[in-house]
């Protein structure tokens, strides 16, 4: 018994359990749902899959299934962004316990009731467990804004080199507070009039209606919503990012509050897109830039911060060009993190401004539908550098150490810009090649895209494999990570 | 980890390697036993429009071409119509006359003004007609096939030229599923050899890769093609086409929208596509091996045209 107990806690009290299981539960997911799409349909994988899983795929529901499962995935997700909060912001025992409880409670019945009801038949109830479960990682939210509140006096910052408010309160914690209080208006900005206006049954897909010249009010805050939950998404993992590194200094100083604003401003800019379309993007530029900044100054402070600490261990005062890189190079887990945010401006921004700037000279000379592969290219792009920065989080979370952790990194980092850079000349071929002479540039680009998410893929697989064999070993490395977590120390088991 | 990065790029390098070549060569004449000049007979009713099913009311009968507009029937009507002036040819460009819309100044409308306008590009090599500087042919091979790059304003002229006109969106939808609801024109699920879609495997796809290349109008009748068994792949109606192969140009212009919307999916889109309520959009000068047609034309309620 103690056995089983002792993987419970370390599963499901410990930051390092929780978020394994969480990363698990999205691999698993990913393992199987993505057997549904690309090129998994072209191989006939989606048949056997459908075929043996006793999936029910009705034509007219793929838009709902789809939006269930974007939204178990992105449950998850968030559930990991909090856990890793709660490990990184001062707060209170009790309220780090109530709110990883919480969420954990609410992702996972969203994630298996939600799945069950879009692909294994209509069963409402399930439907509500799935809404349910939604509802309590929203709670969650309201719990950790609630222990985020940034004027608490035993959370003022004595520290000069961390940026501070006025009675010293800490601008990095009212960041991850802005952001908390902004996901969860957010939450709401998609939430309220998706029941109210389709009350979940007329489901369409954002990159379906944007052409539409008179969108309904339930369509601009579903367009609204997918994006600043995922640029929330974003903001929150900068930060966390920041912590891990030791974020402080002049930049720390000009970056909270940039940071801050940015957040407040580009969420406000959202949410006006409903009543005040015209304006609304404008307000969404000033925010996405004040956001952006910041973001860059984090990007150098890290640099900085890498390169000086390897130089310092190699007993270097001061070095030239390559040393430098190769210092700056030297931990791809810490690097990679941070060069992801570089190479996602190349990606994501540049390809989304230039979308925006030249929308109607450009993409809209195409079809909607290759309108729509820009979008979604777009995204998808987006969603999978968070995954792969949490990725690369996790693995220094686990103290993956020596060559483990240079392949892990490098072949993530490799693998995920490979796949990303290809996508990107997929989504925007048709600047540069005509319909009739694309084939090369598709093939060409879905291969290597192909290519590189497979080794992303299968490097994760590798590490979920080895932590669940970990898991059955009496003194594997969980029981270290266990006894760290500190409260939940591991109970002794009784000797055979 | 050298010798990693080595064998990373001599995988990347061999993959790259896999790429097809354009065609180069005409395609092999495939007789599917269609005929293009077939009409099915579409009768009043309600029907099951969009991916929610709501009720709508098409409260008259109509004609609409069993498959869609072919090769061979373009190059016949461009000669019969360069001889009545309706179309002319400038700079290499089949253009003819159309009187603009009225434009409302909505975000993102383009002004349609009175003019000439685009109807087939003449030198995209991608083009299926041969012009000699006075008549137009199909060329070999491809006489079956969809007439393909050709413009709204040129697929409109061709029915209009005949006294028909494209369909509706909503004229096209229940022709292509009926009054069940269906999402396919054949039924709820599809298969390779239901229809021409992204790596729906048919013959071209082999040659020409997983983009393939248009199949012969009614090809998904059920015969076979040198072993290459098809599904017999109707609508309720008896008509072919309806899903994959070309996007097929619709006639609705709608207020403050200048982009013309196009159905059934085609040869480079996923099966997901070719569902009978899916639309894309382009502008009404937009071309594309991707884009065909076909016509409706009016009948009386008592049957005779």
């Amino acid at each position: 018994m103690p056995a089983i107990t002792n993987r419970f806690n370390y599963l499901f009290r410990s930051t390092k359990g929780l978020v394994l299981v969480a990363i698990a539960m999205i691999s698993l997911v990913t393992a199987i749902w993505g057997t549904l799409s690309g090129p998994m349909v072209e191989w006939g994988v989606k048949d056997i899959t459908v075929r043996l899983l006793g999936m029910r795929l009705v034509e007219a529901e793929r838009e709902g299934r789809i939006i269930m499962l974007y939204h178990t995935i992105a449950m998850a997700v968030v559930a990991i962004e909090v856990y890793i909060i709660t490990a990184l912001v001062p707060m209170k025992g009790n309220e780090r316990t109530r709110i990883n409880g919480t969420i954990t409670v609410g992702y996972i019945t969203a994630m298996v009731f939600g799945l069950w009801f879009a692909y294994f038949g209509h069963d409402f109830v399930f439907h509500g467990l799935f809404l349910f479960g939604q509802s309590l990682v929203f709670f969650a939210g309201v719990m950790l804004a609630a222990a985020l509140w940034p004027w608490k006096k035993e959370y003022r910052v004595q520290d000069p080199a961390y940026a501070r408010g006025p009675g010293g309160i800490d601008l990095e914690r009212a960041a991850f507070f802005t952001t908390a209080v902004a996901t969860l208006g957010s939450t709401l900005f998609g939430a309220v009039p998706g029941s109210y206006f389709g009350n979940g049954f007329e489901s369409f897909l954002a990159e379906n209606v944007v052409r539409e010249p008179h969108k309904s009010a339930l369509q601009l805050a579903v367009i609204g919503h997918l994006h600043i939950m995922l640029t929330l998404i974003a903001v929150a993992l900068a930060l966390i990012v920041g912590r891990w590194l030791d974020f402080k200094g002049t930049l720390h100083q000009m970056a909270m509050p940039l940071l801050i604003a940015g957040t407040i401003v580009v969420t406000i800019g959202v949410w006006t897109v409903v009543p005040f379309e015209e304006i609304a993007h404008y307000i969404i530029y000033v925010g996405s830039v004040l956001v952006l900044l910041a973001t860059l100054f984090l990007v150098i402070h890290g640099f900085r911060k890498l390169i000086h600490e390897r130089l310092a261990e190699q007993g270097i005062q001061k070095a030239s060009f390559w040393p430098g890189l190769s210092a700056l190079l030297h931990d791809p887990l810490k690097f990679g993190a941070l060069w992801q945010m570089v190479y996602m401006n190349f990606v994501v921004t540049f390809v989304g401004i230039f979308m925006a700037i030249r929308l109607d000279k450009v993409i809209r000379m195409w079809t909607a539908r290759e309108e729509r592969i820009v979008l979604t290219g777009h995204w998808h792009i987006l969603s999978g550098i968070i995954a792969t920065i949490i990725l690369l989080y996790y693995a220094d979370l686990i103290g993956l150490k020596g060559k483990a952790r240079q392949w892990f990194g490098w072949l993530v980092i490799l693998g995920s810009d490979l796949a990303f850079g290809a996508v990107t000349v997929f989504e925007t071929k048709r600047l540069y090649v005509s319909e009739s002479a694309q084939q090369p540039v598709v093939n060409w680009t879905m291969a290597l895209a192909d290519l590189g998410l497979a080794v992303v893929l299968v490097v994760l697989a590798v590490l979920m494999v080895w932590r669940l064999v970990d898991l059955f070993k009496p003194d594997g490395r969980w029981t270290k990570e266990l006894a760290e977590a500190g409260p939940v120390a591991p109970v002794e088991e009784a000797s055979p | 980890m050298k010798r990693a990065v080595a064998l990373l790029a001599c995988t990347v390098l061999l993959l790259c390697g896999c790429a097809a070549q354009a065609p180069v060569t005409p395609p092999p004449k495939i007789e599917t036993g269609a005929d293009p000049e077939a009409w099915a007979r579409v009768p009043a009713g309600e029907f099951l429009m969009g991916p929610h099913n709501h009720k709508t009311l098409i409260d008259y009968d109509y004609e609409i071409m069993v498959t869609l507009a072919t090769n061979a029937q373009y190059a016949r009507y461009l000669n019969a119509a360069l001889a009545a002036g309706k179309v002319k040819i400038t700079d290499g460009k089949a253009v003819g006359y159309y009187p603009g819309e009225r434009f409302h100044g909505y975000r993102h409308e383009k002004k349609i003004e009175a003019g000439d306008w685009l109807h087939v590009p003449l030198t995209d090599k991608e083009l299926r007609l041969a012009f000699d500087g006075k008549a137009f042919t199909a060329k070999a091979g491809y006489e079956n096939h969809p007439m393909t790059l050709v413009t709204w304003f040129g697929a409109k002229a061709y029915c209009e030229f005949y006294g028909w006109r494209l369909p509706t969106e909503a004229e096209w939808e229940k022709a292509a599923r009926g009054a069940d609801g269906r999402p396919f024109p054949w039924g709820n699920e599809i298969a390779r050899n239901n229809a021409n879609f992204y790596s729906s495997h048919d013959p071209l796809e082999k040659i020409l890769g997983a983009l393939g290349d248009t199949t012969p109008v009614g090809f998904y009748n059920g015969k076979t093609y040198d072993g290459y068994q098809t599904l017999d792949s109707p609508s309720p109606y008896g008509v072919y086409d309806m899903a994959g192969n070309v996007w097929q140009w619709t006639g609705d212009i709608y207020e403050g929208v200048h982009y013309r919307y196009l159905r059934g999916g085609s040869k480079a889109d996923y099966g997901y596509d070719l569902r009978a309520w899916t639309h894309n959009s382009a502008r009404p000068d937009y071309y594309s091996p991707n884009v065909g047609f076909r016509c409706v034309r009016q009948v009386s309620s008592k049957g005779g045209r």
